[in-house]
Order: structure tokens, then C-alpha cells, then sequence
């Protein structure tokens, strides 16, 4: 089928099987591969994206699915290869040892950022409940996250 | 995960949706997704064509009526009906949506697909059991309204069948609501839970006990647990719960949520 979605502001027309889950079809098709592949099941988070505006993960949308849709991606973030004030705040803070969350991390929180410049820190926990970090260190991602809040 | 090979359709109606499915045996409608792509990946559902609900407006949206009647379509998500502020008539339904898994999932997890998946450890069947909710079911002979307590069929299973949709549900005026659970984690799968609502007498639906919601009466919530016996629960057991533990948990949580109801 033939899809046309606009990722991180450029329009990428390709011809995609209906089987082709969104976050093969950014990694493999786009190459654009800084949306990680964690757990397949929709647990991780590892994959999410922010899809027409809402955070979702990408795991558990088809890529035909996307037609016509506006997508986010961790390389949208930063522009000109300067980082956003919350990735500079990841680095400041230590809040990735691995790296491997890090993508749907900065994802979650910039979603959670724009619809609520200023949250609590329950609601930086409720916000980042679905990603996951295996080395455990969710607590300088929430420090790093608070750092941004306003 | 490679899924096996499927046709996508995306109807641009609600009577081409219905179409599609009478005419394709192999058809699942695909609503938020949440639950369906990933049983996909496992083989679990290996359906021959999708026919993505996305996009049907006519089955999105909350509309709350003059005698408080909420009217909630089949495709709107978790993440729409907590933000909506007709939606609050009826506080118990945002609250237990924000309880269910993370952002992402209830950002395109929808309440139609809750209740059409019917997967026993659901939040919504056993609240929509409880709070009286009408089911409107849409085919081919036209509309029929089915009252939450007959929906539910078994595991999987509801009285949407095959080339059928379910496409909104009415909730009538009430506040006098409680949910409990006992979860996998914060917000994960539950256990057990229980669904109560005040209206003269309790109305408590137990889940995770059967294949569907288990409904009782009551005239208080001191008279839950002794209901709950009577029920005589021979509920399923895993890794998580024994069936004994499980029926214990259905006796406390229908409780703790028939005790929130008579609270408000």
C-alpha cells in the first residue's frame, strides 16, 4: 500500500505491506533508527513516538496506519544538532546508563512537557510509567525531568 | 515482530466497516489496537484482514443528556474520556481510565475495544456490569441496545459477533460508584477486581473470578463478602493467584468498592 507521512517535518512517500508494524517501518524503511525496539509486547516503551500529537507506542501501530499522520521521532528533538533543554538536562543529570530507554524516555517526558509545562513529581512518575528502564535508573530521569519542569 | 500477512482496509463509514466484515469471514475490526496487534505478534489472533475503525468519527465523542445519560462512542479513547467534561457526570469512569497500564496505552486504547476484547482481567466489563451501561450494537439488520450484563459471553467473547460492531454506550446518571483492584504493578493487570454502584442497592460486579463479570446484590457493603460466598467462585488460578486467593481477593475488593459507592 502506499503511505505518505510527514516524520519530524520531512514527507517520506514509500510503498509498505499492511503487516508492517511502525516502529519496522521508521527503523528499516526511513532509517531512522533512533526509536528503539525494547520488548515488542507494547511494555517497554522503548518505541514510542508521538503520533498526530499524542505520545504512543510505535510497536503497536501499523505503518499504513500512519498515512497521512504527522510523526515524531527522537532525531526531531534537538535542531541543528543542538539538544533540547530536557536531553541537556538527561546529560547533566546522568539519567541514562545504557541508553537503550532513552529514546521513548525523552519522548514520554516531551509530551508530558508540552501538555503541562510544570508538573509535580507524581506526575513525572505517572507520566513516564510506560517506559522502562532496565538498568533501574529512574530516579536522575526524573531529576532530569524536574530540573525542566517549570 | 513480522505479523503474519493481512489486508488493511480503512472504511470511510460506519455501514462500509459493517460491510467489510459481513463480507469477510477472515475480518477483526482494529479499534485502538492496545491488545489486538499484539496478540497478532504472538499468533494468538491471525485475522485475514483489519478493518481500521480509526477515523470513524461517528463513533467518537461523549454527549451527556438532560437527565444525565452519558453516551459514550465505542472509539473513544481512555486518554478523551478522562479529559472530558461530560464525562465527569459519572466520575468512576475517568478514574478507573487512568488507572489502566501507561500514557501510550491510553492514549489509543479505546473503551469499545476494552469491552469488545472482553479478556477477563479488564477493568471496564465488570464497571460497566456495575454501573448499568446499555450496549448499542450495530450489523446488518440495523441497531439493538443489550444491557452490559448480557454482552459479556465468555473469555473473548462478547454479543458484538462476527460482522457486528459495537458503536456506543450509554451510562445512566448516577455518582455513588467504586472500583478496587489488585494489580501486576501499579496500574498494570489485574488480579482481581470489583465494580460496585450505589442506586437504592449495590450493584457489585466481580472480575478476573469467571470468564465474564460476575453480578450481585447487596443490600450493604456489610452484606458483600457473604454475597461473594454465596456466589460459590471457583475462579481461575495462575502464576499470580491460587483459585482460593483469588476468591479471598473477590471478597475484599468487592468491599472496599461497594464501601467507596455508599461513601459518596
Amino acid at each position: 500500500m502506499d503511505v505518505t507521512v510527514t516524520v519530524n517535518g520531512t514527507t517520506y512517500e514509500r510503498d509498505v505491506e499492511p503487516r508492517k508494524l511502525l516502529i519496522h517501518f521508521l527503523r528499516d524503511d526511513l532509517d531512522l533508527t533512533g526509536s528503539h525496539i525494547g520488548c515488542d509486547t507494547g511494555n517497554c516503551g522503548a518505541c514510542s513516538v508521538i503520533f498526530d500529537g499524542v505520545l504512543a507506542k510505535s510497536c503497536m501501530l501499523l505503518a499504513v496506519q500512519a498515512n497521512g499522520a504527522n510523526v515524531e521521532t527522537v532525531e526531531g528533538l534537538g535542531e541543528d544538532g543542538e539538544l533540547t533543554p530536557l536531553q541537556q538536562a538527561f546529560n547533566e543529570h546522568h539519567a541514562l546508563q545504557c541508553g537503550y530507554c532513552t529514546p521513548g524516555m525523552l519522548m514520554s517526558a516531551t509530551a508530558l512537557l508540552r501538555e503541562n509545562p510544570s508538573p509535580s513529581e507524581d506526575e513525572i512518575k505517572k507520566a513516564l510509567q510506560g517506559n522502562i528502564c532496565r538498568c533501574t535508573g529512574y530516579w536522575n530521569i526524573l531529576e532530569a525531568v524536574k530540573s525542566v519542569a517549570k | 515482530m513480522l505479523l503474519r500477512e493481512v489486508e488493511y482496509a480503512k472504511p470511510a463509514s460506519v455501514a462500509e466497516a459493517l460491510e467489510l466484515l459481513a463480507a469477510n469471514d477472515g475480518a477483526r475490526a482494529l479499534a485502538g489496537g492496545q491488545t489486538l496487534i499484539n496478540v497478532m505478534k504472538s499468533r494468538a489472533a491471525s485475522p485475514d484482514m483489519l478493518v481500521d475503525l480509526n477515523g470513524l468519527e461517528e463513533l467518537r465523542g461523549i454527549e451527556l443528556a438532560g437527565d444525565g445519560t452519558l453516551t459514550i462512542g465505542a472509539m473513544t479513547t481512555y486518554s478523551e474520556l478522562m479529559a472530558s467534561a461530560e464525562a465527569k457526570a459519572r466520575p468512576i469512569l475517568g478514574e478507573v481510565c487512568a488507572t489502566i497500564a501507561d500514557v501510550q496505552v491510553r492514549n489509543r486504547g479505546t473503551i469499545g475495544g476494552n469491552v469488545c476484547s472482553n479478556d477477563p482481567t479488564n477493568h471496564l466489563p465488570p464497571l460497566m456490569v456495575a454501573v448499568g451501561a446499555r450496549m448499542t450494537i450495530a450489523g446488518a439488520a440495523g441497531e439493538r441496545e443489550v444491557p452490559a450484563e448480557d454482552f459479556f459471553l465468555g473469555v473473548y467473547m462478547s454479543a458484538a459477533g462476527p460482522g457486528e460492531l459495537l458503536t456506543r454506550i450509554a451510562i445512566p446518571a448516577g455518582k455513588q460508584d467504586g472500583f478496587a483492584a489488585v494489580t501486576l504493578g501499579a496500574d498494570g493487570t489485574c488480579i482481581a477486581n470489583a465494580a460496585a454502584s450505589m442506586n437504592g442497592s449495590l450493584r457489585v460486579a466481580l472480575g478476573c473470578v469467571d470468564a465474564v463479570p460476575v453480578l450481585l446484590t447487596a443490600e450493604s457493603p456489610e452484606g458483600v463478602a457473604e454475597a461473594v460466598r454465596a456466589a460459590n467462585l471457583t475462579p481461575p488460578f495462575d502464576v499470580h493467584a491460587s483459585s482460593e486467593y483469588r476468591a479471598h481477593l473477590a471478597e475484599v475488593l468487592a468491599t472496599r468498592a461497594a464501601q467507596e459507592a455508599v461513601a459518596r
